[in-house]
């Protein structure tokens, strides 16, 4: 009897055992399916833009240079990505440019393209294709036989797009894109001396003195802006420093305020926890936004954000590493006579510190990162940059500099962090 | 009587030791402060000179926008159900977001851990490298990722989720990790005598063992996603930080809007925080908020 319900009760158990191993999983993926429906996850392949794709591959790893030439007046432009800052002085030119009355582009793998009144283009296994831009349109002719796919051509537009490059001729306008691998202009633009200078010149030219104007020229380099950069990302280090232990600083006497054993009065305890709730709850956005309103943006707006968030947390972690102390530790420096202060100078605080210390500099570590996502929100640091280049949407060699740079810069705030807190901390054996 | 003498000699010789050290350790602690309050101090002035508006005034004003916020929902509080109602769904995605990813992140995550235990993993030189792809997903902050993916797929949920899944994956699997490394090695050494492939020893002999530490830290992690959900969706992302960024760009007057969707986020993150800990709490008597902010 007593066998026979010990067997109906582990049948049992393993029934609802059984049951839970399959209906976990289901509801998982019932919910995934659900997400699926409610994220529109089908209608995503249409969605995805392979274009935008492309450009931001190709823009990662290479650039592109602008040959254009005005066929109202005949005036030549050469820009690298089209802009203002990488443009060439007049009658300066790369080494694949000739100047002349006929402008000659030289493209890789044998393409030829020759600009002037008359527009051509040797390619290679196809032949060569001509336009006449003018008033009438721009009067392509082309070898015989059918048209390749790679050249788009009507009355007033041609276009031929190319491994080699892209040539695009309107009755206005003909240009030339030509790729080329690497950032464009990383370390000099076409406005230094040193721009084209080979390594080896630049350091003969430098330990003969011109250390000082070659650091100038990069670090003042308009198309990259080093020293924005850097100073951007001292900004937003800045902010995780400012934030994490201000609120710390702030939180400690609170913290005494919220735990049980140092505070027996039950309403200053709840009300000091119900502040920490409410920092928590309101959260980093919230603050942020209220907070750029107040003191527009920048980093102090950013570090308050953070100090304000934190402030709840660590009150709250503070007052339950405090609720945790040795009383004994406590009573025995209290035996020597020891005054209240003393008594948490020397009873409670080396008790609390490498525990609290261990807490900050985690949160350090993580603000670091929240520093980067706040700073894109209320306009202050590396986020800012971040997300002022991906607005533009062409400047993806940027965005990848500035992506390098952030992860660098989370990797040596994590690695400073780990060392400080081995340091710091003697007996903490876990040091994770 | 000489012997005397020379104890007490030592006595003095050890006390002087301990004062010189003692001395010493100080004036480390008082150095070491100095150059902490310093830097603050001058963390404090770059960061006001380098922004828009200086501290002084910045906290004449600090309450004006929120005295804005509260008086306008107030001077038109029979519209707040009816805003809250309308914000509903775009909470609800938000919340969704948080879910899914922490979900999707969490069960990569798992299985991410059981390859970088050692004493688990089956490829045990790859222990290393997958570590480190760990620390990478954790460094990146999510806004990167969901801003490019942004660009790539348009604005909406999916670039949110798979930025903060991402980053989920990097926190749960150096987390779940941790956890594995105490769990006991028995019935793994059991089930393998019975010949169960590696999937069933870690199916079997440690997930049931480590279960509900797992749980544990994945409800914290929901807590700290439904905040970068929000924040993702005020870059472009959908849910309610899309609505926030619009309520809010239609300035003074019509902040009630905005007000209500404080209320709903405010509202949310401190139910969310309660029930969490609630449930671990009957879970596990362990795991911390300060241990999972990595």
């Amino acid at each position: 009897m007593n066998a026979l319900s010990l067997e109906g009760s582990v049948q049992q158990q393993f029934a609802r055992k059984r049951l839970v191993s399959f209906a976990v999983p289901a509801l998982i993926l019932g919910y995934f399916a659900y997400i699926f429906v409610a994220f529109d996850m089908a209608g995503l392949g249409a969605r995805v833009n392979v274009k935008n794709a492309a450009t931001l591959v190709s823009d990662v790893y290479s650039h592109k240079t602008h040959v254009t030439r005005d066929n109202r007046d005949g005036s030549l432009e050469i820009a690298i990505e089209g802009e203002r800052k990488g443009r060439y002085a007049p009658g300066d030119s790369p080494d694949w440019v000739s100047l002349g009355d006929e402008t000659v582009v030289t493209l890789s793998g044998g393409h030829v393209i020759t600009m002037g009144a008359l527009v051509s283009y040797d390619i290679p296994g196809y032949g060569r294709v001509t336009a006449k831009p003018g008033a009438s349109g721009v009067n392509a002719v082309f070898p015989e036989g059918a048209v390749p796919e790679y050249i788009s051509a009507s009355k007033n537009r041609l276009m031929i797009v190319t491994d080699a490059g892209r040539l695009t001729v309107t009755r206005n306008r003909t240009e030339v894109f030509k790729y080329s691998a690497g950032w464009e202009l990383f370390f000099f633009t076409l406005d230094s001396p040193y721009h084209s200078m080979s390594w080896g010149q630049i350091a003969t030219a430098a330990l003969s003195g011109e250390a000082g104007a070659i650091l100038q020229d990069f670090w003042s380099n308009k198309m990259w802006r080093h020293a924005e950069v850097a100073w951007a990302i001292v900004e937003t280090i800045l902010m995780a420093f400012l934030g994490t232990f201000g609120a710390a600083i702030i939180a400690l006497p609170l913290g005494f305020l919220a735990a049980k054993n140092f505070t027996p009065l039950g309403t200053l305890r709840f009300a000091a926890r119900r502040l920490f709730d409410f920092l928590r709850g309101v959260d980093g956005l919230i603050w942020t936004i209220v907070l750029s309103r107040a003191f527009g943006p920048g980093p102090l707006t950013g570090a308050l954000a953070i100090l304000l968030t934190d402030t709840g947390s660590f009150g709250k972690m503070f007052s339950e590493a405090l609720e945790n102390v040795d009383e004994k530790q406590i009573e025995g420096v209290a035996s020597t006579g020891a005054k209240p202060l003393q008594k948490y100078r020397f009873g409670v605080i080396p008790q609390v510190t490498p525990v609290l210390l261990s807490q900050i500099l985690y949160y350090f570590e993580s603000n670091t990162r929240s520093a980067t996502i706040i700073g894109a929100i209320t306009g202050g640091g590396i986020g800012l940059f971040l997300t002022q280049a991906i607005i533009t949407q062409k400047d993806w060699e940027e965005v990848s500099y500035y992506i390098i740079l952030i992860v660098l810069m989370v990797f040596a705030m994590d690695t400073l962090s780990g060392w400080l807190r081995r340091k710091l901390i003697q007996g903490d054996g876990g040091g994770h | 009587m000489d012997k005397h003498s020379s104890g007490a000699q030592a006595t003095a010789q050890l006390r002087g030791h301990y004062m010189a050290q003692l001395r010493k350790k100080r004036l480390l602690n008082m150095i070491l402060l100095i150059v902490f309050i310093g830097l603050m101090a001058a963390g404090f002035r770059t960061a006001e000179e380098r922004n828009a508006g200086g501290f002084l005034d910045g906290v004449r004003n600090i309450f004006d926008f929120p005295a804005d916020v509260v008086g306008e929902a107030i001077s038109r509080a029979h519209l707040l159900p009816g805003y809250l109602l309308k914000y509903l769904p775009s909470l609800i995605e938000t919340i969704n977001i948080a879910a899914a990813s922490t979900l999707l992140g969490g069960l990569i995550g798992l299985f991410f851990s059981l390859l970088v235990t050692r004493g688990l993993a089956p490829v045990p030189w790859l222990v290393g490298p997958l570590r480190r792809v760990l620390d990478f997903l954790r460094a990146i902050p999510e806004i990167v990722v969901a801003l490019v993916l942004i660009y790539l797929l348009g604005g909406g949920p999916v670039p949110a989720m798979i930025a903060i899944a991402l980053h989920t994956v990097g926190a749960l699997g150096k987390l779940f990790s941790e956890v594995n490394e105490n769990a006991s090695l028995k019935p793994v050494e059991g089930l393998e005598s019975v010949g169960a492939s590696w999937s069933k020893r870690m199916w079997l002999g440690v997930v049931p063992q480590v279960a509900p530490n797992y749980f544990s830290y994945a409800l914290l992690r929901f807590e700290i996603n439904i905040r970068a959900s929000a924040i993702l969706g005020f870059v472009g992302a959908g849910g309610i930080g899309y609505d926030l960024r619009n309520t809010m760009s239609w300035g003074q007057g019509k902040f009630d809007e905005a007000g209500a969707i404080f209320l709903l986020l405010f509202g949310t993150i401190v139910l969310v925080d309660q029930m969490s800990s609630l449930i671990r709490n009957r879970f596990t008597h362990g795991a911390k908020l300060s241990e999972v902010r990595v």
